[in-house]
């Protein structure tokens, strides 16, 4: 019995729903929010590397490195935004973040 | 074989560390069960034959951007009590949403209307492959345009988070050295003529 290309693509989407009911169940905790967004995107670079692998294409790989760089500037900035925020009204809640609502 | 048992091995210690990441009470805690899902989830890469992207998954990961989590996670007062709240209440939702998609997503994947005919393993490559020296070789001819975007994004990255986070404190004393340098005798010192007086 060997791996075949399904294995990784269940694996990959059964991330993807681990993080997609962390992203439902944490909705108060914007830090597991962001983790849970980190997990998506490692679910989904797991995907195109096995298809690179089994398709024998290299592209698969340069879109990953790419998705890495993005996920990277997204997180730094996301953590900005998280500390000013934090400065700004001692709190990290979601439910605290309301000041757009109408 | 040893494929199929590390393959699973690593599987099962992905799968289990993700579901700790959402579940766990401590946000410290849920950084370090990320950095776990890192690791096997580069093991796994590995296995894939992309050598770059899974020591570049440890490296660049692990090795920044987590950091980065725990720093600001440690930072950050963090009232976990009040941040849990509705946790039971939403859990019955969310384990609806993620069965339901992960259901969707597996009759896609073993179905046999989309049936993908790239099922057996390819060759295998010779000795002397290297991933990176492939990788790079792509990278630096057929995505070169795409690479430099790249490096504009982390630039923009760069300066929004530190100009978010930057603060200009007005109230501290603080030395300007040209200032001291430029200074003249007549700025600071003033003469003044007056008769002297007689007892």
């Amino acid at each position: 019995m060997t791996v075949t290309l399904s294995h990784y693509l269940i694996l990959a989407a059964v991330l993807f729903s681990i993080s997609i009911a962390g992203i439902v169940i944490n909705r108060k905790n914007i830090i597991v929010l962001l983790m849970s967004i980190e997990l998506m995107l490692l679910s989904v670079n797991l995907n195109f590397i096995a298809f690179s692998h089994y398709l024998d294409d290299l592209a698969g790989q340069v879109f990953v490195f790419f998705i890495l760089t993005v996920a990277a500037a997204e997180a730094a900035i996301g953590l900005a935004i998280l500390v000013v925020l934090f400065r700004n009204k001692r709190s990290i809640n979601v439910e605290d973040i309301k000041e757009l609502k109408w | 074989m040893i494929e199929t048992v590390i393959f699973y091995i690593f599987a099962v210690a992905t799968v289990i560390s993700a579901c700790a990441v959402v579940t766990v009470k401590n946000p410290v805690h849920a950084v370090l069960f990320l950095v776990l899902t890192f690791f096997t989830s580069a093991v796994i890469w590995m296995s894939l034959e992309a050598e770059f992207l899974a020591i570049s998954l440890v490296l660049v990961y692990v090795g920044a951007v987590m950091v980065l989590f725990i720093f600001v996670v440690m930072m950050l007062d963090i009232n976990v009590a009040r941040l849990r709240e509705g946790f039971v209440r939403y859990l019955p939702l969310g384990l609806a949403v993620a069965v339901i998609m992960l259901l969707l997503m597996l009759s896609v994947v073993t179905s046999d209307v989309f049936v993908l005919d790239v099922g057996s393993e390819p060759l295998p490559k010779p000795a002397d492959y290297s991933n990176t020296k492939a990788l790079g070789a792509v990278l630096y001819t057929d995505y070169v345009f795409a690479f430099e975007i790249a490096a504009v994004i982390l630039l923009v990255a760069i300066i929004a988070a530190i100009s978010l986070t930057m603060r200009k404190r007005t109230h501290t004393k603080y030395q300007v050295p040209s200032d001291q340098i430029k200074v003249r005798k007549s700025d600071r010192l003033r003469i003044v003529k007056m008769p002297s007086v007689e007892e």
